[in-house]
C-alpha cells in the first residue's frame, strides 16, 4: 500500500502556507489530512471548523466544507452543525488561545456535553497571530509580548481540562512526533462523543524567540526532549518530571454522546 | 378553516410561530423575560424531531444557531439585552456569511442588569448599530400575542427569502401579555425555504449571487462542498483582501436588502383616512397609541396611528407618505433617547413639527400620556 499523502484535500492554489518557516502548523495540517484519506473521509460529510489564530486560518488549505468562525467560539458553532446532522464528521481546529483562554467556558461544556466533535488544539504556548503575548497555557516564568518580567500565572493542562469536563478520547503530542500525532488524530476521528487531540508546536516568531529557541531546529530538539511518552513519564519522581511533559492517550473511554442521548430524548417525549 | 381562538402568551406564540415556520433548531440560554419560548422549544421541539440545546452562554448560542441552520435546519434563538448584547459578535459572522436564522430580542428596561422584569424599547439602536463594521439589518417588532406568531413567521420568511438573520424585536409586554389566539392552519401563512444550489456541485459558488441579488445556500452534508468565513472572502468563500472584492461584498450585502426595500418595510395604518396628528408607534406602544388615537377624536382631533411594523430598514417612504398630510407627529417609545423619533427626524428633516413621548422607569405609556401629548395646541 502507498502512502496517504493527503493532497487530495489540500487546497493547493493556496499555497504556499501562510505560516512562518520553522513553524509547527504546516506538520499539523499535514498529519490531519493524510488522516482524512487513510480513513476516507469524504469532503462533502466533512466540516473543518476553525477559530482565530495562526492555527485557525488552516481551513484555507482544506477542500472539505469549512466554517471560519469568530475567536473562541469555533466549539460553539460545530455544536450545531452536529447537532442537526449527526451523520457529519465536525473537526474543530483552535490554537491554546482560542480553544482554552477566550474560548475556554466552550471548551469544558462541549467535552461535557460529550458531543461527537474531534476538536485538534495547537498549542505554541502563546498568541502567535497578535505577536506572541501569553495565553493560559504559557509556562509559569516564560516570556512574551505581554510578560516582559516573566509570566506570573500558573498554565493549564489543556488534557486534564477536557478529561475532567467529560471528553471521550484525550491525547497529546508534540509535532516532533508526526506519525504519532497522526496515529492520534485517526483514532479521535474515529472515536464518538469528544476527543481533544492536543499538538505540542513551536511558534519560533515568538514564543521561541522570546524564549532562547529562535532557531525552529531548536524549538523542535526541546520538544523531543520534554515530551516523554505516558509509560516512562509515570515512573520518574516528581522532581524528575519538572520542566517535562507527559504524551499519549490521557483518556479512551465509550460514555454516550450528546446526539445519542438527544435521540433518547425525541424518543421519550413521543411515548408521553 | 381557523381554529377555535384560544388564551395564548406572546412568548408561546413566538415559540409557535417558529414551530409553525418550520423550525428544528434552538439554542439559548434562560433570561427574563424570554425563557417561556426556551422552555416552549424544550418541550416541543424534540417532538417534532428537532433539537432544543440549552447552551453555556449567548455567544455560544448564537453561534450553534448559525452552525445549524449552515447544515441545512431552520434555528432561532431568543433572549433580552443583557444576552443580546452578548450576540452582536456572532451575529456579525451571520451578516457577513449570508447565514439565515432568527434571533428573538424581548426587550426589557436598561442599562446593564437594569429593570429585569419590566419592559422597554430601547435596544432600537443597538439592533440596527450594535455590531462593529458597517452593515445592514432586517427586524420586525409585534404589537400583539397574533402578531408574535405572525411575525416569527415572517422574520423566518424573510431569513431564508434574503439569506440574512433577522431580528425578532419583541418588548416585556407582548411577550407576556395572555390574549386570543388564532392558530392559522397549516399552508395557510406560506412559507419561503432558503434557494438552493443547482447544477455542477464543483462549480458551486456560495457568494455569487443570481440575478435576483441572492446567493443559493448548500447544507453542509449535500454534494455542494462549500467554505464560510467570518473573514472577507470572495464568491468561492475563500478569504480575499483585495480592495475591489471587500468593497463589492460590502455593497452587495446592502444593496441587497436595499433593493427589497419595498417588501420588506411592513406597516399597518390605524384611522389615517383624514388627519392631522399623527403617531407612529410600534410594538406594545401602538395599543396604546390606538387608544389614545381614538380618545382623540371623541374630542374632536383628528389622529390616526402608522404602525412600524417592521424597524429595520427603516420604513422611510411610509412615514413620508403620511408626514406630509398631518400639522404635527408624535413617536411614542419606552426609552430616553427617542431612537425612532430621531430617526423620523432624520427621514423628514428639521422643517417637522416631531414631538416625543417617552418613559423609561419601567413603565408602559398610556393613552393619557400620549393623548396630552395630541392635544397641546393642535387647533380642532
Ligand atoms: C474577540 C477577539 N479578540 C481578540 C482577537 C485578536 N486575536 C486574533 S488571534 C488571537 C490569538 C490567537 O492565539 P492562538 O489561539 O493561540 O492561535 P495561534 O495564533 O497561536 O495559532 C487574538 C487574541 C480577535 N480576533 N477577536
Ligand atoms: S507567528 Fe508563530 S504560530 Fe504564527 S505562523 Fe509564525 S511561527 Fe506559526
Ligand atoms: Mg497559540
Amino acid at each position: 500500500m502507498t502512502h496517504a499523502t493527503g493532497l487530495k484535500y489540500l487546497k493547493q492554489d493556496s499555497l504556499p502556507l501562510m505560516w512562518c518557516s520553522g513553524c509547527g502548523n504546516g506538520i499539523v495540517l499535514g498529519a490531519l489530512l493524510r488522516a482524512f484519506e487513510e480513513l476516507d473521509c469524504r469532503p462533502e460529510e466533512t466540516v473543518v471548523v476553525t477559530g482565530i489564530g495562526c492555527w485557525g486560518k488552516a481551513d484555507d488549505y482544506i477542500m472539505t466544507n469549512a466554517l471560519h468562525t469568530t475567536h473562541g467560539r469555533a466549539l460553539a458553532f460545530a455544536t450545531g452543525i452536529k447537532a442537526v446532522n449527526p451523520k457529519l464528521q465536525v473537526v474543530v481546529l483552535m490554537g491554546d488561545g482560542d480553544g482554552v483562554t477566550i474560548g475556554g467556558n466552550h471548551f469544558v461544556h462541549a467535552a461535557r456535553r460529550n458531543i461527537d466533535l474531534t476538536a485538534i488544539l495547537v498549542n505554541n504556548y502563546n498568541y502567535g497571530m497578535t505577536g506572541g503575548q501569553f495565553s493560559a497555557t504559557t509556562p509559569s516564568g516564560s516570556f512574551t509580548g505581554t510578560t516582559y518580567y516573566g509570566n506570573p500565572e500558573r498554565e493549564l493542562d489543556v488534557c486534564a481540562l477536557a478529561s475532567a469536563a467529560g471528553a471521550n478520547f484525550v491525547a497529546r503530542e508534540t509535532v516532533y512526533h508526526g506519525h504519532r500525532l497522526q496515529d492520534y488524530i485517526k483514532l479521535a476521528l474515529n472515536k464518538r462523543g469528544f476527543s481533544l487531540v492536543e499538538a505540542i508546536s513551536p511558534c519560533s516568531t515568538h514564543y521561541g524567540a522570546n524564549n532562547k529557541m529562535k532557531v525552529p531546529v531548536e524549538f523542535m530538539r526541546r520538544l523531543k526532549e520534554k515530551g516523554v511518552p505516558q509509560a516512562k513519564y509515570r515512573r520518574l519522581s516528581e522532581a524528575e518530571q519538572e520542566g517535562l511533559f507527559e504524551t499519549g492517550i490521557m483518556t479512551d473511554r465509550d460514555a454516550p454522546d450528546f446526539n445519542t442521548r438527544y435521540a433518547e430524548i425525541r424518543t421519550l417525549a413521543r411515548g408521553l | 378553516m381557523q381554529q377555535a381562538a384560544k388564551l395564548m402568551q406572546g412568548n408561546q406564540a413566538i415559540a409557535e410561530g417558529a414551530l409553525y415556520a418550520g423550525a428544528g433548531f434552538f439554542a439559548g440560554y434562560p433570561i427574563t423575560p424570554s425563557s417561556e419560548i426556551a422552555e416552549e422549544c424544550s418541550r416541543r421541539l424534540p417532538l417534532a424531531g428537532g433539537t432544543y440545546m440549552q447552551m453555556e452562554d449567548e455567544i455560544a448560542s448564537i453561534g450553534a444557531v448559525i452552525g445549524a441552520s449552515l447544515g441545512g435546519t431552520k434555528a432561532f434563538t431568543a433572549t433580552s439585552g443583557p444576552g443580546f448584547s452578548l450576540m452582536q459578535e456572532n451575529l456579525g459572522l451571520a451578516v457577513m456569511a449570508e447565514v439565515p436564522c432568527v434571533i428573538v430580542n424581548v426587550q426589557r428596561s436598561g442599562p446593564s442588569t437594569g429593570l429585569a422584569t419590566k419592559p422597554a424599547q430601547s435596544d432600537v439602536m443597538q439592533i440596527r448599530w450594535g455590531r462593529h463594521g458597517d452593515q445592514s439589518i432586517i427586524a420586525l417588532s409585534p404589537a400583539s400575542v397574533q402578531e408574535c406568531f405572525e411575525l416569527m413567521v415572517q422574520a423566518f420568511n424573510f431569513a431564508e427569502k434574503y439569506r440574512v438573520p433577522v431580528i425578532l424585536a419583541a418588548d416585556e409586554i407582548v411577550a407576556h401579555m395572555r390574549e386570543n389566539f388564532l392558530l392559522p392552519e397549516a399552508g395557510e401563512i406560506p412559507l419561503v425555504e432558503r434557494k438552493k444550489p443547482l447544477g455542477d456541485p464543483a462549480g458551486y459558488k456560495p457568494f455569487q449571487p443570481d440575478e435576483d441579488g441572492i446567493a443559493p445556500l448548500a447544507a453542509y452534508g449535500s454534494p455542494y462542498v462549500f467554505h464560510v468565513t467570518s473573514s472577507m472572502h470572495g464568491p468561492d468563500g475563500f478569504s480575499n483582501n483585495s480592495p475591489a472584492n471587500a468593497a463589492w461584498r460590502v455593497e452587495q450585502l446592502h444593496r441587497k436588502l436595499e433593493r427589497y426595500q419595498a417588501e420588506i418595510a411592513l406597516t399597518k395604518e390605524f384611522d389615517t383616512s383624514d388627519l392631522d396628528v399623527l403617531l407612529i408607534s410600534f410594538g406594545a406602544t401602538t395599543r396604546a397609541a390606538r387608544a389614545a388615537a381614538r380618545l382623540a377624536r371623541q374630542e374632536g382631533i383628528k389622529a390616526g396611528v402608522l404602525q412600524l411594523v417592521t424597524l429595520w430598514p427603516f420604513p422611510e417612504r411610509e412615514v413620508r407618505a403620511l408626514a406630509g398630510r398631518v400639522q404635527r407627529i408624535i413617536v411614542p417609545e419606552m426609552n430616553y433617547s427617542g431612537q425612532v423619533a430621531g430617526e423620523v427626524r432624520r427621514v423628514l428633516g428639521s422643517g417637522a413639527d416631531i414631538r416625543q413621548v417617552n418613559k423609561y422607569n419601567g413603565e408602559i405609556i398610556t393613552p393619557r400620556e400620549i393623548l396630552r401629548a395630541i392635544k397641546g395646541d393642535v387647533d380642532k
